[in-house]
């Protein structure tokens, strides 16, 4: 599909349209924020406030908050520590196919890439699934590229059908689907969508996503008000931090969950914190590299403004970082992660979409957890759905 | 005279309900011996069956067990999830817990009345978490709860008794046990809890985050015992700054 010179605004046939509210309120917030008035003032009475304001979560993303980044961390401990205990939630992707239809500049799988494209088979995804559950697993996440046509609904479906044997809770990080299509893969054991909308600028977004289904940004945006509606009981949100502004995009991250949210006060919220690594001694880096204090930054911000949403932390991430992280903010981590298709059941089938970080097993995060006093769990919800 | 907690033909001696959704397991068994609970509440979907890190597998059988319904946004899920644990073993105590916001956690008392009736017509022994509502308490009695458990502030929150001019009506006008459930942040405010009246008191957040957790589950012990007693001692009087008369204001009567 060729619609490089396509409005990204343009939904394309089949797309649903939903009401745009709260994309129209994200973009305003988005467009007035501006980081550079706030002031080390703002910063303390955000700090000093029982629950956050859309505002004074702008103010923890600014450039002056980062004086005040070990309070945050004060604040973001004692938020977690209330909200979720001494839990950490453990989980494993698995990717079940790479093919893509999309052409997103920044990423691995894009479809002009010539990489070794796989997609595994119903049983080769059985065997995956079972290997998984053996380690001791029981959450998901189902992952395929952005293909439709290689990777259709009624696929991804069938491996929601076979891990429903297997695991208590399953999620899908795959291509935004219409709501009827969300209630289908529900119906068969899916609770949970993962859908990122990695930038929130208009034209930053059009010059990355030059291709496919993905370029259509309003589509993309309202994925999981979509998937509330199709009857999923969680959404996760993240922006690709470092594709623009990190800042702008973090906030708008934020703002998309918590008007979401509002919408829909029994969504339960998610958020995964990728990023666009900085290179190492590049004395052109720009300011607004995310480096892994950046990136604690807004992981600290999600915590305090929304203390009560998942926090995942990403294998992209070395293990430093990880360990930083978990129990601090972060509530969430997965391990024996694999960005290949298949390769719990033997090797990978499909070249991997970026490098990961952190290649601990289950038992290796499991020994770092206990070691912080933190209590992995592997089962925190119900499939409902009779 | 033995001063025992009766819920659903159940005797208990310990006034102290344990939650358990913010432990580290290895903890739990130490917790409750410090705490001498007798009901340990435990979420159905933290039951890893079969699985590592089964919280099921850290509870001694002599606890009676007080499976909750968390993740439960609706009645009929709510239903549901009670009838999943008894189908697992779990018996046929449950907490009802009801809550579509994930923001604030509160119960919604609507649905938690329609549950309450569903599952008390199946025999359960249903103790329902609400928001201190007198119309919603007697709504709760009729439906067949067996325990009515507001709650003193939000889910978490260790915010204290924030509603206890609230519960003090529900614990003078509910006959069945009145359990305070959740936003109990400290001994002493247990300890207040207990002091107007409550039947008992459940706790988790404040323990499992303690600095300590056994000396922590002692103390809530031992505060729960201590307002009990008080209330059971009957409270002394205690004068507000109102100045009294010296002269009798009923001197006017003539006999």
């Amino acid at each position: 599909m060729k619609n490089t010179d396509t409005d990204i605004m343009q939904y394309l046939d089949g797309m649903q349209i939903i009401n745009h509210d709260i994309m129209d309120n994200v973009e305003k917030l988005y467009n007035n924020f501006d980081y550079n008035i706030i002031t080390e003032n703002d910063v303390k009475i955000a700090l000093s406030k029982d629950v956050l304001n859309i505002t004074d979560f702008a103010t923890l993303l600014s450039p002056i908050a980062d004086k005040f980044l070990e309070d945050m961390a004060v604040r973001a401990k004692a938020e977690t520590h209330k909200h979720f205990g001494n839990t950490i939630s453990v989980y494993t992707p698995l990717y079940i196919a790479n093919y893509c239809e999309s052409h997103c500049v920044y990423c691995g799988f894009n479809c002009m890439n010539k990489i070794h494209r796989a997609k595994l088979t119903l049983d080769e995804i059985e065997a995956e699934l079972k290997a998984i559950a053996n380690l001791g697993f029981k959450e998901i996440l189902i992952l395929t590229g952005e293909s439709r046509k290689k990777s259709n609904v009624e696929y991804i479906g069938s491996a929601v059908s076979i891990a429903k044997k297997y695991f208590a809770t399953i999620g899908v990080e795959i291509y935004p689907l219409n709501s009827d299509e969300y209630a289908y893969l529900h119906s068969l054991g899916a609770d949970y969508v993962s859908v990122y909308q990695e930038t929130y600028n208009h034209t930053k977004y059009a010059e990355q996503h030059l291709r496919g289904e993905k370029r259509v940004f309003p589509y993309r945006f309202n994925a999981q008000e979509r998937a509330l509606i199709g009857g999923m009981r969680g959404v996760c949100f993240g922006a690709l931090l470092g594709l623009d502004d990190w800042r702008k995009d973090a906030f708008a991250v934020g703002c998309h969950a918590y008007l979401l949210q509002k919408k829909y006060p029994f969504a339960e919220i998610s958020f995964s914190c990728p990023r666009m690594r900085p290179y190492i001694n590049n004395s052109k880096n720009n300011p607004r590299d995310v480096h892994e204090r950046q990136l604690l930054q807004v992981i600290l911000a999600y915590r305090i403004f929304m203390p009560y949403a998942t926090i995942n932390i990403s294998t992209r991430e070395q293990q430093s970082f990880r360990d930083g992280v978990i129990g601090l903010a972060c509530n969430k981590i997965s391990a024996g992660s694999k960005v290949g298709v298949g390769g719990h059941d033997g090797e990978e089938k499909g070249d991997e979409q970026f490098d990961i970080s952190d290649p601990r097993d289950l038992q290796q995060i499991n020994s770092m957890l206990e070691g912080k006093g933190l209590q992995p769990i592997f089962t925190d919800s119900q499939y409902l759905v009779e | 005279m033995q001063d025992e907690l009766v819920i659903g033909g159940k005797k208990f001696n310990s006034r102290f309900i344990l939650g358990s959704g913010k432990f580290s397991l290895k903890f739990m068994l130490s917790v409750i011996d410090n705490a001498e609970v007798e009901m340990v509440t435990v979420a159905l979907r933290r039951a890893n069956i079969g699985g590592g890190n089964n919280i099921l597998d850290y509870i001694p059988k002599d606890i009676t067990l007080l499976p909750n319904t968390s993740g439960a946004r609706t009645a009929e899920e709510a239903v549901r999830i009670a009838r999943l644990s008894r189908e697992v073993g779990c018996g046929n105590f449950v907490k009802l817990e009801i809550i579509g916001d994930s923001k604030y956690l509160l119960p919604n008392n609507y649905e938690t009345i329609k549950a309450t009736e569903i599952l008390a017509n199946e025999g359960f022994i249903v103790m329902p978490y609400m928001y201190p509502d007198l119309y919603v308490a007697r709504d709760l009695v009729n439906a067949g709860a067996s325990a009515v458990m507001p709650l003193g502030a939000p889910i978490g929150t260790n915010k204290g008794l924030k509603t206890k001019e609230f519960i003090k009506i529900l614990v003078n006008e509910i006959d069945l046990p009145i359990i305070v459930d959740a936003g109990i942040g400290r001994p002493s405010e247990a300890c207040e809890a207990m002091e107007i009246g409550v039947s008992a008191v459940m706790a988790n957040t404040a323990i499992a985050t303690a600095g300590n957790v056994d000396i922590m589950a002692s103390a809530f012990k031992n505060a729960i015992i201590a307002g009990r007693q008080a209330y059971l001692a009957g409270l002394g009087r205690v004068l507000d700054n109102k100045a009294e008369a010296s002269s009798p204001l009923t001197g006017f009567l003539e006999d």
